[in-house]
């Protein structure tokens, strides 16, 4: 960049100018993005208040203790609670001897809150470590991941069996249905937002419904149009068009969203340069939108994966390997975690678990995965997706002031 | 979307001048491939809502031939479900489904509105972010892993809490459970297991991030001024809450929660992991014993022959019914109270 001159905030150049060499002021790309802007009215971080959620917190849990395991008046799994409503009540006190009435129910009302979002992330926390504890031993065996469940009887060791039969039904299955979802979700996506109109209405209200069609019911349609009239038989194709019927709502209402984050100055842009709308679409609003989109795909596939209902009523149930989708049963892993489940015998139930965890561990690496492509929020850049546009920009730089040189030349020659 | 409409411009000129008054029209030129891309997307479009109009249809084409035989209104009274004895209705599995969905909600809607409160007035910085995600990976774990944390974790640890409930308030008829001596000193708690409370509870779970996501999206769209006028005024956090954020956010609670229903209404395979299946009209949840629509048809589906297998889906169909009209109601409230509330960037 050849930026020499003073120039003022509307970029008015205020300096000294050579009248013999033509320059381009570019804005500053490069610039870090600053700081987020701070939120301007912070209330109730105090080191008094926080001293005092301490202290009822050490009170609170102290009658908890003496009341269950010191004095043995109420049972000891009932420790945590008692000691939770003594933290409210103590807490609650505290405050009130300072503060005003409105203040006391401003902060009674903050633990509650706290309390509902700290239930939530124990709960998710609590399924995750449950899963994971009750199924590592099985998972332990690398035979697992390398043996289907041929020959295995109930009194087997877990270095016999696994879940490569699952594993396999799970991918062709899963594949199948993105086969059919990706392509046919998009481009409805595309339509609700691209080209709209009242028929776009009706498909966007239908889809939205959808989302919440129970999956039970989307096996049993596979099962009533496509096991029962045309192949008269479980397989992992009827499984894969279940899959996708589920899939299908929740891959176009993701993509949807992502589409209407697309400012509609961008497309005008594109509009007033004399593309077309195809032009616009492919060239401005995709790429705009990929890494949004790729995220929709991926928690689409997440969910996907791990839907049970209405793979119980279309794959069948198999333990031996089945390579060929459209033919013979073909258990998928969650349907795998499930009958494993239910059989009477602990190594069965093991593996159930096993196979549940694994399960588990899949959709959170593909929930990892969809965070890391398309950041916190769909549609937004990142500071490093930031600086690569910048840099992609800068890079054509020298181009368009070549041009501008060859078209200054050619003038002066005329 | 209005980017594309033809417009029309009036420029404004001396009246003498007629000829050059008139309105010039601005017409938008399809080009072939413009013309080839709204097709292809029409198309798809077309085949989604021919996909999803023709769920319906085949569920009610399969499901009529089953409630023509005993009539409809035997098909929604009946408690039993012996299809080859042609006994059977869906009045207590219905009645079955509505009880743990509303079990679920009465747990669920005040964790979701206290969590999305906490993720958007509480919490800031990391912590917000930290707290979105997790309540979305929450939304992606799969309903048998629920199942399974609720058949084998929950219900052991939950059941004396249950017994608690049955002991001191057995009295209201809800809370009331048959065959248990409060005064025997065993700890005996087989009655209590498999009930209509514990599934409502391992739903609940199902049903929260769903309905904290919508209500987050709605609460931080109440408006900065209105927040901060509050404040001005001398209110606390929760005054501004409760007088800014909760009356603004009033569409998206009320969408969330419904929702949540939709979905907690469609739930199959955790309930199928915990209950043991009755066919009873009964209204005590926390005794042993409970049944809904979607476990019962993953749970009958293998035993049934061609005329059973039409009864499972006039079932289903009445799911759907009930789903679809509990999802339309939401998604016309949550479109409600968003109308107005974007603006193009």
């Amino acid at each position: 960049m050849t930026v020499l001159e003073h120039h003022d905030a509307v970029g008015a150049v205020t300096g000294p100018v050579a009248a013999d060499a033509p320059r381009t002021f570019l804005p500053q790309l490069d610039r870090e993005p600053g700081p987020a802007e701070q939120s301007r009215i912070r209330p109730g971080t105090s080191g008094n208040a926080k001293l005092a959620v301490a202290g009822a917190a050490a009170a609170g849990l102290s009658m908890g203790l003496l009341l269950t395991v010191g004095i043995g008046l109420i049972p000891a799994g009932w420790t945590l609670i008692v000691s939770y409503l003594w933290f409210v009540l103590i807490y609650s006190a505290l405050v009130f001897m300072r503060e005003q009435y409105s203040a006391v129910r401003d902060r009674f009302m903050t633990v509650l809150m706290v309390s509902a979002g700290v239930t939530v992330l124990g709960t998710l926390a609590l399924v995750i470590g449950f899963v994971f504890t009750r199924g590592q031993e099985p998972l332990a065996y690398w035979n697992f991941f390398s043996q289907d469940m041929t020959g295995v009887g109930p009194l087997s060791g877990l270095d016999q069996g696994g879940i490569l039969h699952a594993l396999v039904g799970t991918l062709q299955q899963i594949g199948i249905a993105l086969a059919i979802t990706l392509p046919l979700g998009l481009t409805t996506a595309i339509y609700l937002n691209e080209v709209g109109g009242r028929f776009a209405k009706v498909v966007r209200t239908v889809v939205e419904a959808m989302t919440a069609l129970p999956s039970v019911v989307a096996g049993l349609f596979i099962y009533a149009s496509v096991v029962m009239v045309i192949t008269h038989q479980t397989n992992g194709f009827a499984a894969a068009l279940a899959i996708t019927v589920l899939m299908l709502p929740i891959m176009i209402r993701s993509a949807d969203v992502v589409l209407r984050l697309v400012p509609g100055n961008l497309r005008e842009a594109g509009l007033a340069l004399g593309a077309g709308q195809w032009a616009v679409v492919w060239h401005v609003v995709l790429p705009t939108v990929r890494s949004g989109l790729a995220t929709a795909v991926i928690l689409a596939t997440a969910h996907g994966i791990g839907e049970t209902a209405p793979v119980l009523l279309t794959s069948g149930f198999t333990g031996v390997m089945n390579l060929n989708p459209f033919s013979g049963p073909q258990t998928p892993l969650p349907l795998a975690a499930l009958e494993l489940v239910r059989s009477p015998v602990p190594q069965m139930v093991a593996r159930g678990f096993a196979t549940a965890a694994f399960l588990l561990f899949v959709v959170l690496i593909l929930f990892i995965l969809a965070r890391w492509v398309g950041g916190q929020e769909a549609g937004k850049a990142t500071d490093a997706q930031l600086r690569r546009m910048a840099a992609r920009s800068r890079q054509d730089l020298p181009r368009i002031e070549k041009n501008y040189h060859d078209f200054n030349y050619q003038q002066e020659k005329e | 979307m209005s980017t594309f409409a033809s417009a029309t411009l009036t420029p404004e000129r001396p009246a003498d001048e007629a000829d050059l008054a008139k309105p010039r029209t601005l017409r938008n030129t399809y080009t072939g491939s413009d013309h080839a891309f709204r097709g292809i997307t029409f198309t798809g479009g077309i085949i989604v809502l021919a996909i999803m109009l023709l769920v319906g249809a085949f569920l009610a084409s399969n499901g009529i031939q089953a409630v023509n035989e005993v009539g409809l209104g035997k098909f929604l009274t009946t408690a039993n479900w012996a299809p080859e004895s042609n006994d059977f209705g869906i009045a207590a599995v219905l009645l079955g489904t509505v009880q743990i969905a509303a079990v679920a909600l009465l747990v669920a809607m005040p964790l979701a509105l206290g969590t999305s409160l906490f993720i958007t007035e509480v919490a800031g910085g990391w912590l917000r972010k930290v707290l979105t995600s997790m309540v979305d990976l929450l939304a992606a774990v799969p309903s048998v892993v629920f199942g399974l944390w609720g058949a084998y974790m929950l219900q052991p640890n939950i059941v004396d809490f249950s017994k608690w409930i049955s002991v001191w308030f057995g009295w209201i008829p809800l809370f009331q459970v048959d065959g248990v001596d409060p005064a025997s000193p065993l700890r005996d708690t087989v009655p209590f297991t498999a009930s209509t409370f514990i599934a409502g509870l391992v739903v609940a779970m199902m049903i929260v991030p769903i309905q904290t996501s919508i209500m987050t999206e709605s609460f931080r769209r109440a408006p900065v001024g209105e927040r901060e006028g509050a404040f001005a005024l001398g209110a606390t956090r929760w005054g501004m809450i409760r007088t800014v954020v909760l009356p603004f956010g009033k569409g998206g609670i009320i969408g969330g929660t419904m929702l949540g229903l939709g979905r907690a209404l469609g739930e199959t395979i955790a309930i199928y992991l915990i209950i043991s299946p009755v066919f009873e009209i009964k209204f005590h949840i926390l005794e042993k014993g409970a049944n809904s629509i979607a476990a019962m048809i993953a749970l009958k589906y293998s035993e049934s022959n061609e005329f059973a297998m039409s009864a499972l889906m006039a079932a289903g169909f009445s799911l759907f019914l009930m789903t679809m009209v509990v999802n339309f109601t939401a998604s016309a409230i949550i479109a409600k109270s968003r109308s107005g509330a974007d603006s193009e960037g």
